[in-house]
């Protein structure tokens, strides 16, 4: 009930009055502000991505070998897919309890700009399942005896590397959130489109182990994160307003 | 006035689902004709006549379906991709339909390329599959294939399946040359020249010229099966319409 109450509140300040100065950074930080309320009221969905994270890693050196020569070459790839895995999974929720109670209808109907409000949608996923995978990876990087040199390399590529994942899953999410069974849908569609994140984070992780420099690496992760900034937003708006009107 | 005279009357009328119908049935034979005749003596020339290569001897003769079925996976997802931008941007039924007729031949192209590349590799590389940076970007084209016709079936509603489809594709086409360059640039840092396509500076012309028929004779038999696509999902969008009627009675 208090959710709904919040929910509903939070709403009202997002679509404002046409009387006010339009200012699309208030926008933002407004849509930020609600979705963290609204995730912090609920503190178990935040934690769930942690886990499975947790989990996937700890597959691999029982899938594999406990063997630390090994573990060590697979550390980064390992951890990025885990990472890669998680916000994939963290995606099919993004917009469906706003689908579902009516609210996403309600911001499209905003004299808001949609492209900054999904920004702030994205950007809230972020702080809630990209920077805690980001914070938590070194304790990863430890249970795979990743050598001490990656861990910088690691963290700096994820730092990078997982807001470019929420973007494009984003786009997955807002094609799928009519659809009833949305969540393998949304994996056969974004996974193809993390891939050059992957090779680039990894790449990186790997430059770093070995002592090579990594800024080429981060470069290009930066890259595809300006571009995603810029273009994503405008797909997944498209996006929703195709969901929501079929 | 003149503006608007240089394209030809009919190009226009492909807009319209029924012109588009009738115009496509007129000109079906001769890409058929065309197909036909162009694959036939492309296959002929190329595996019976062209020089065996020096190196690979008669293995390489796969390449006269390899090269024009990997050319056909990558213009036909871009084709797609334009036909649901036009679709998107001008709501023109016919672009949603040419869109949505161009993925399964597009995904059955890219099967095409991965099966005869793993034929070729086994004699050639001694494996039936090899992370090559090509192999592996064709792997991701026939993925994004996937991706685009899982969301078009998922969706009921045909023209919210259109739209939605159309923005897929608009995203993997602004992704394509990222994912092309970064499995490029993976694979060499990974395992620089393990593998290599043998080089061949300088193709000589009775091995090149054949291939360019192929290429040309792929285009042809791609043009018909789309448009044999797309006059299925015509007369079967517009089955309420009277012209089809008429048409399925006379028949």
């Amino acid at each position: 009930m208090n959710d709904m109450g919040t929910k509903i509140r939070k709403l009202g300040q997002l679509s404002g009055t046409s009387e006010e100065v339009f200012r699309p950074g208030s926008v933002l930080l407004a849509t930020i502000r609600r979705e963290l309320l609204l995730a912090f009221r609920r503190r178990s969905d935040l934690v769930n991505p942690l886990i499975f994270f947790l989990m996937v890693a700890t597959l691999f050196p029982l899938g594999i070998s406990p063997e630390p020569s090994v573990l060590t070459l697979l550390a980064p790839g390992v951890v990025w897919v885990a990472a890669l895995l998680a916000t994939l999974l963290s995606m099919d929720s993004l917009f469906r309890s706003d689908f579902d109670d009516g609210s996403l209808e309600q911001i499209l109907l905003s004299p808001q700009p949609l492209f900054m409000v999904v920004l702030g949608k994205v950007v809230a996923h972020w702080i809630m399942t990209g920077l805690p995978l980001t914070l938590m990876a070194p304790l990863l990087g430890i249970m795979l005896f990743l050598p001490a040199e990656g861990m910088g390399g690691l963290m700096l590529s994820l730092l990078l590397g997982t807001p470019t994942l929420s973007l494009i899953g984003a786009i997955g999410a807002a094609l799928t959130v009519g659809l009833r069974k949305g969540g393998v849908l949304i994996s056969l569609l974004v996974l193809p489109l993390y891939i050059p994140v992957l090779i680039f984070g990894t790449a990186a992780v790997e430059a770093s182990v070995t002592g090579l420099p990594v800024t080429g690496h981060l470069a290009l992760l930066g890259a595809l994160l300006a571009l995603g900034f810029s273009l994503a937003p405008l797909a997944i708006a498209a996006a929703l307003r195709i969901s929501v009107s079929g | 006035m003149s503006n608007k005279n240089w394209m030809p009357r009919w190009f226009y009328q492909l807009a319209s689902p029924r012109w588009c119908y009738q115009i496509t049935g007129k000109l079906m034979p001769g890409f058929i004709l065309a197909a036909v005749l162009l694959i036939l003596a492309g296959v002929a020339w190329g595996l019976a006549f062209a020089p065996a290569d020096y190196q690979q001897g008669n293995s390489f003769r796969i390449i006269y379906l390899h090269v024009p079925s990997a050319f056909l996976a990558q213009s036909i997802y871009m084709t797609m991709a334009i036909a649901g931008a036009i679709g998107l941007i001008w709501k023109m039924k016919v672009a949603d339909m040419v869109a949505k007729s161009c993925a399964p031949i597009g995904a059955s192209m890219a099967i095409l390329a991965l099966v005869t590349g793993a034929i070729w590799g086994k004699p050639t590389w001694g494996a039936w599959w090899v992370w090559d940076a090509r192999l592996t970007s064709m792997l991701i084209l026939l993925f994004l294939y996937f991706g685009v016709m899982a969301l078009n079936s998922a969706i009921e509603n045909e023209s919210t399946a259109a739209q939605a489809t159309a923005v897929l594709a608009i995203v993997g086409l602004v992704n394509i040359p990222i994912i092309k360059y970064s499995v490029d640039w993976w694979n060499t840092l990974h395992q620089p020249a393990t593998f290599k396509l043998t080089e061949k500076p300088a193709m000589p012309v009775e091995m090149w010229l054949p291939l360019l028929i192929m290429v040309l004779g792929f285009y042809c038999f791609f043009a018909v099966a789309l448009m044999l696509r797309l006059r299925n999902e015509i007369i079967q969008r517009e089955r309420r319409a009277g012209w089809v009627r008429e048409l399925l009675i006379e028949k």
